[in-house]
């Protein structure tokens, strides 16, 4: 048997404000073609009383999102084992279920629960990997469910699943000649909205660091921007220092020693590195066209950024240590706001074409270039730390959106708020 | 002398070069907004017409004054709001007249401080928007001190889309939206 596996709990234990949460509702608009049948079984509880979350319905939810699988209904199951021995295959193969999870809960002591999950292969009927034990906080029980999804997305897909990550937005809300901003941070499914920071100014371009403990972001005080670095478990907030003009675009570098800001101190606006220990800033930039929306590569030696020096905004990459610019994107009326997949293989866009803003995704091996989505004004593309979605913001029914788009192009799904817009997506990064 | 006719003479300079820079980018979007700035324009042009000899009674050499037409009240009336074609940072003919009052109050008023907000549309990303908001207020801010007004005197910030005056998605809504407000502090 393997060992228990302990999740880190810390990262959870956040603010627990309760003011206006609006919920993120998952609307699926488009799956791939070719689905993997499987049937999450749901789990049982050895103690008293039923349990705060349906975990099985967690774990479906998560893995119909990701469009590979399509799951039995619940109606359809014929028995509901949680026991391996107590699994009858043909039931299963009856079904046209390929897989099947069964998953057990029982109470460890009076703050935790013990969760046990096998994931059985009907065909071969035998186990795919041998039974996995977790321990999760009570209130945390979420948290385990996705877990559980990421194991089962790993043994199916080879794919490091990210279910169990966490999106940053910011939200409007209110009248609106009067709105209030509020950043948030929820489950990468959109459950558990937490606001961790709140404002009557404007509130843009949250961005994690490479181990999802801190944010940085821009936000307005006096009718002036300033950008904010926020340790997440602590909430203890910093502003770096404020130039007159803009202060923006925060980026963490992967190491998490320094940002790459935008500042038009010196004229226009530059591309800055921030040294956040030795507080040393460094320009990066010299050009007297708009320079802006750094973005660092995974390894950290170069930096790609939006530039109209050449007429039109495009990408360009500029290396941290020679300073050479050369111009990554060629395809479209103008390509912005780019982000790297973390392999270093793909480029995302906001890319306009013909006065439509679209996310594009260029193959950086081949320059191929490929048009993701088909809504309205899409902006802000952020990656999942896999690689595999894409998170951006659209306008759907004259309302600001969250949607996701996988990499293929072939899965959608929205994630509309109950209340108010929602804005400026950030996928974080695995957290262990 | 008058230093402004001096000054009037380069920012129409400097303004025809904006508009020769921008025109080989206008794309089909571009365009119909630009029909929509020259409906205004001509309906602007004619108060524009009647006070353009105010220009001519900008005299920067005399910071002293104490002309009790150059107090706040002179401002009452005059247009705070500036718009702008779509993608540009080129300041419209239309804006020439009040942006010419408020640099008198400001050559006027040497202690007198301006900001100058630059506002974008929502098309396009918002960091980008941010650039661009700036972009229209310097635009602005260069049309003040080529009258007289000390850099000292402006200060520029932009809310990129972050603050639309208006918040519905149409072209008439954009073109609300694409803007610098001039405020005092």
């Amino acid at each position: 048997m393997k060992p228990y596996r302990f999740l880190s709990l810390l990262l959870l234990a956040i603010l627990t404000a309760n003011i206006a949460k609006a919920q993120l509702v998952i609307e699926i608009t488009s799956g791939a073609d070719q689905l993997l049948p499987l049937a999450i079984v749901p789990f049982n509880y050895g103690g008293e009383g039923a349990l705060s979350e349906d975990i099985a319905k967690i774990i479906e939810d998560d893995l119909k999102r990701s469009g590979f699988f399509e799951t039995i209904p619940r109606e359809n199951m014929l028995s509901l084992p949680y026991r391996k021995e107590d699994v009858f295959f043909r039931d299963w193969r009856l079904l046209k279920s390929d897989y099947v999870v069964i998953g057990s809960v029982i109470d460890t002591d009076a703050n935790n629960y013990e969760i046990t999950f096998e994931l059985l292969n009907v065909l071969a009927e035998k186990s795919v990997e041998k039974q996995t034990k977790i321990i999760v906080n009570k209130n945390d029980l979420r948290t385990g469910a996705h877990y559980v999804s990421d194991q089962v997305y790993q043994l199916l897909t080879g794919i490091r699943g990210a279910f169990n990550t966490r999106i940053l937005y910011v939200t409007v809300d209110g009248d609106p000649q009067n709105p209030t901003y509020q950043l948030q941070v929820a489950d990468a499914d959109g459950h558990r909205p937490q606001v961790i920071a709140q404002s009557k100014e404007p509130i843009l371009s949250p961005s994690w660091n490479s181990d999802g403990t801190s944010l940085t972001y821009v936000m307005f005080r006096n009718r002036r921007p300033g950008i904010f670095t926020q340790e997440l478990a602590t909430g203890k907030r910093q502003q770096l220092a404020q130039y007159p003009g803009l202060n923006g675009a925060p980026a963490w570098s992967p190491d998490g020693k320094k940002l790459a800001i935008v500042l038009s101190k010196d004229g226009n606006p530059e591309l800055y590195v921030f040294d956040l220990e030795t507080k040393k800033l460094t320009r990066l930039t010299n050009h007297y066209s708009i320079d802006t929306e750094p973005a660092w590569e995974p390894d950290g030696k170069g930096i790609i950024f939006t530039s109209d020096r050449g007429g039109n905004p495009q990408i360009y990459r500029i290396d941290v240590n020679d300073r050479v610019v050369e111009r990554i994107t060629f395809e479209g009326d103008s390509n912005t706001r780019a982000r790297i997949t973390p392999d270093g293989r793909y480029l995302v866009t906001v890319q306009k074409n013909a006065g439509n803003y679209h996310i594009a995704l260029q193959d950086m091996n081949n320059g191929r270039v490929q048009i993701l989505t088909q809504t309205y004004l899409d902006e802000s593309p952020s990656i999942a730390p896999n690689g595999s979605m894409v998170i951006y913001a659209t306008t759907h029914k004259g309302k600001g959106v969250l949607a996701v788009v996988s990499v293929d192009g072939l899965v959608k799904y929205r994630l509309p708020s109950t209340a108010g817009e929602v804005r400026e997506p950030a996928w974080s990064p695995f957290f262990n | 002398m008058s230093v402004n006719k001096l000054g009037k003479f380069a920012v129409i300079g400097l303004s025809a070069a904006f508009i020769v820079g921008c025109g080989s980018t206008a794309s089909d979007t571009d365009s119909s907004t630009v029909t929509e700035t020259e409906v205004e324009s001509s309906t602007d042009s004619s108060s524009g017409a009647d006070n353009g000899g105010n220009l001519s009674s900008v005299v920067v050499e005399e910071s002293n004054n104490t002309d009790s037409t150059a107090t706040k009240a002179m401002l009452d009336g005059v247009d705070h709001i500036f718009y702008f074609d779509f993608d540009k940072s080129t300041v419209r003919p239309e804006s020439r007249e009040a942006l010419a009052t408020h640099a008198k109050y400001l050559v006027a008023n040497p202690s007198a401080t301006v900001v100058l907000e630059g506002h974008a549309d929502e098309r396009g990303t918002r960091e980008y928007n941010m650039a661009l908001g700036e972009r229209r207020a310097k635009a602005i801010s260069r049309y003040l001190t080529i009258q007289g007004v000390a850099a000292a005197q402006i200060e520029t910030v932009s809310f990129g889309e972050e603050k639309p005056a208006n918040t519905a998605h149409t072209d008439t809504a954009w073109q609300e939206n694409r803007r610098v407000e001039v405020r005092y502090e």
